[in-house]
């Protein structure tokens, strides 16, 4: 299908500014505030991706994304885990018999500032590992310089790979690094025509991380293209988002943006760490009807 | 030309901050000057937020050096003496004498300073190296509980705060406070000496409004380890008992006339203390000589 980026919409950054606002006046209580806080307990990507990983580590993020608190009956296990491609190995192999997906960062995570060669290898090294999905990065250098095609070429060839696999890839635009929403529409753009399964905002290496005028712009790069293919795309919200509240929120504007066949951690993912246990510090304010302390939650 | 007085709104102390309560109700207090002022009837949900900013505050505020804290209780006692004048006009307005409010100002000053002292001192008198009969070092240190929910002395405008302030924060616990119902602004007045005091944001935090709505949420929530109540209300003295025990807070009931002198000393910190004992393996003792 012929696209020109060039022609991406323009982003009425206003508009956009005054939607996010009324999504988070929207007030979700008692047995939907469960459920909410259930579903997106269940849509994160519980992530580690530091220098300093051990397999020690990881391991026990794994026992967290299965059992993030035995405390409370029926909490669904969260949706997957996201690591570096040589943790990839110990987190399938701990992670074995549940439902949990691995996800691997690759392609010189976090800036991409590598040959295309190593990326791909990148990538596969992580695939042969069994990764079940693929956080790749976008070269922000050549996106900014205007150079569409080499960014939307790299995205094709690495898909061309995760296809082979049977993997699903995300694709991370770094939004803080690409600044305007017009930029991040366009990204968008590229992203879903090169046949990304996910778009996601952040490597949650940088100081600006995922908001929700960013998110709702991708959202809309979304729809559009449902609505004109019918296919639908993933989006990951990452880094930034710690607070259960902060998470309703996502989901309001998700459901109210494209609906209820995106309420599912097949369609959305929320990258981050800390969000579990302030999800499980308000089911369990919800369970016991007093407010909880995370001295009772385990750490990771 | 005739000005026009600006008067102040009294709203609540969270995390260094002067938010109006997230409720948006108040109560009116009729002043002896026939004014009238809307105080902020908090809510549960400030109260939530008044921990949240508290629990934030204790790692830092305990990791503190002693001295350093004293230090800090010493300059809310300066920033209080600088202010006298405005303390002394508004316990005035809430129904003291003139002679009643310079005792209740100065006697606060004179108590922070004494707490000041008591910082970097109090560790000393209550730590002990312990006898064992293994070949350890054993010993033990009071630590700081973490948070601490205060209600505070419905008689007193300012020492009853004041008085269980300070011992609290000495020891190294960040504290939330309900203030006097019936006498509430002086709380308000008194948080801005303390944000002006260096005590870091969170330490001290201080909403005003009904205790018999706030005693239950104050003892029920998990994540605070010791609740003070200063009144006699027998019934809620059960409600918080009853609540406390669902995560095993620690329960103290101040009812005390903190103008007598002797309502103060270390045991008012150390009630607010764990004891921490060490077991640290060392070599033989009996070969070494020496014998703890």
């Amino acid at each position: 299908m012929a696209y020109d980026f060039r022609q991406s919409p323009v982003v009425d950054q206003v508009g956009i500014e005054e939607r996010v606002a009324r999504f988070n006046t929207r007030s979700i209580k008692k047995g939907s505030k469960v459920q909410a806080l259930k579903l997106a307990l269940n849509m994160i990507d519980l992530t580690t991706l530091e220098g300093k990983d051990t397999e020690g580590k990881v391991t026990q993020m794994c026992y967290k994304a299965m059992h993030p608190h035995l405390a409370l009956p029926d909490l669904p296990s969260t949706a997957a885990v996201c690591v570096y491609p040589t943790m990839v190995k110990t987190a399938k192999e701990a992670l074995k018999g549940s439902k949990v997906k691995v996800a691997s960062v690759s392609t010189a995570f976090p800036s991409g500032n590598s040959t295309m060669q190593i990326k791909l290898l990148d990538t596969k090294l992580a695939l042969d590992n069994g990764a079940d999905e693929i956080d790749m990065v976008i070269s922000r250098g050549e996106f900014l310089k205007g150079n569409y095609n080499f960014v939307f070429d790299e995205i094709a060839a690495i898909k061309d790979l995760t296809h082979k696999y049977n993997a699903r890839l995300k694709v991370i635009f770094e939004t803080g690094e690409i600044s305007t929403l017009d930029n991040v529409r366009r990204a968008s753009d590229i992203a879903i025509y090169a046949g990304a399964d996910f778009i996601k905002t952040s490597t949650g290496k940088i100081g600006v991380a995922a908001t929700m005028p960013v998110t709702l712009v991708m959202l809309d790069a979304i729809k559009d293209y449902y609505f004109k293919t019918g296919i639908q795309v993933g989006m990951k919200p990452a880094g930034g988002i710690s607070t259960a509240k902060g998470a309703l929120q996502y989901l309001v504007m998700l459901h109210e943006t494209l609906g209820n066949a995106w309420l599912d951690n097949k369609w959305f993912r929320f990258g981050a760490s800390s969000l579990a246990n302030d999800l499980i510090l308000q089911l369990e304010k919800e369970a016991k009807g007093v407010y909880y302390s995370k001295d009772y939650i385990s750490v990771d | 030309m005739e000005r026009i007085e600006v008067l102040k709104t009294y709203k609540i102390f969270i995390g260094g901050q002067f938010p109006r309560t997230e409720s948006g109700r108040y109560y009116p207090l009729k002043l002896k000057n026939n004014m009238t002022v809307n105080v902020s009837l908090s809510s549960r949900k400030d109260y939530r937020n008044a921990v949240i900013a508290a629990r934030g505050a204790f790692s830092g505020w305990s990791a503190r050096a002693a001295f350093n804290r004293g230090q800090i209780l010493y300059r809310i006692a300066e920033m209080l003496e600088g202010r006298k004048e405005q303390f002394l006009e508004e316990l005035k307005q809430l129904g003291y004498t003139p002679t009643a409010a310079k005792k209740e100002v100065e006697q606060s000053i004179d108590r922070l300073v004494y707490y000041a002292g008591w910082c970097d001192k109090y560790q000393q008198l209550f730590s002990s190296v312990n006898p064992v009969a293994t070949s350890h070092f054993n010993f033990s240190v009071p630590e700081p509980m973490g948070v601490v929910a205060i209600l505070a002395d419905e008689s007193s405008a300012l020492l009853g705060l004041v008085s269980v302030i300070a011992p609290a924060i000495a020891g190294g616990n960040t504290c939330i406070v309900l203030a006097s119902e019936s006498k509430p602004t002086c709380s308000i007045t008194f948080a801005e000496v303390i944000a002006t005091s260096d005590v870091p944001g969170g330490v001290v935090n201080i909403v005003t409004g009904s205790r018999k709505e706030l005693h239950s949420h104050f003892s029920s929530h998990m994540d605070v380890n010791a609740i003070i109540n200063c009144n006699t209300e027998k019934d809620f003295n059960k409600t918080i008992g009853e609540n406390a025990s669902l995560n095993v807070k620690r329960v103290f009931t101040w009812n005390r006339n903190w103008s007598d002198e002797k309502e103060q000393g270390p045991y008012y910190i150390t009630d607010l203390q764990e004891i921490k004992t060490t077991w640290h393996p060392i070599e033989n003792i009996g070969v070494s000589g020496i014998k703890y």
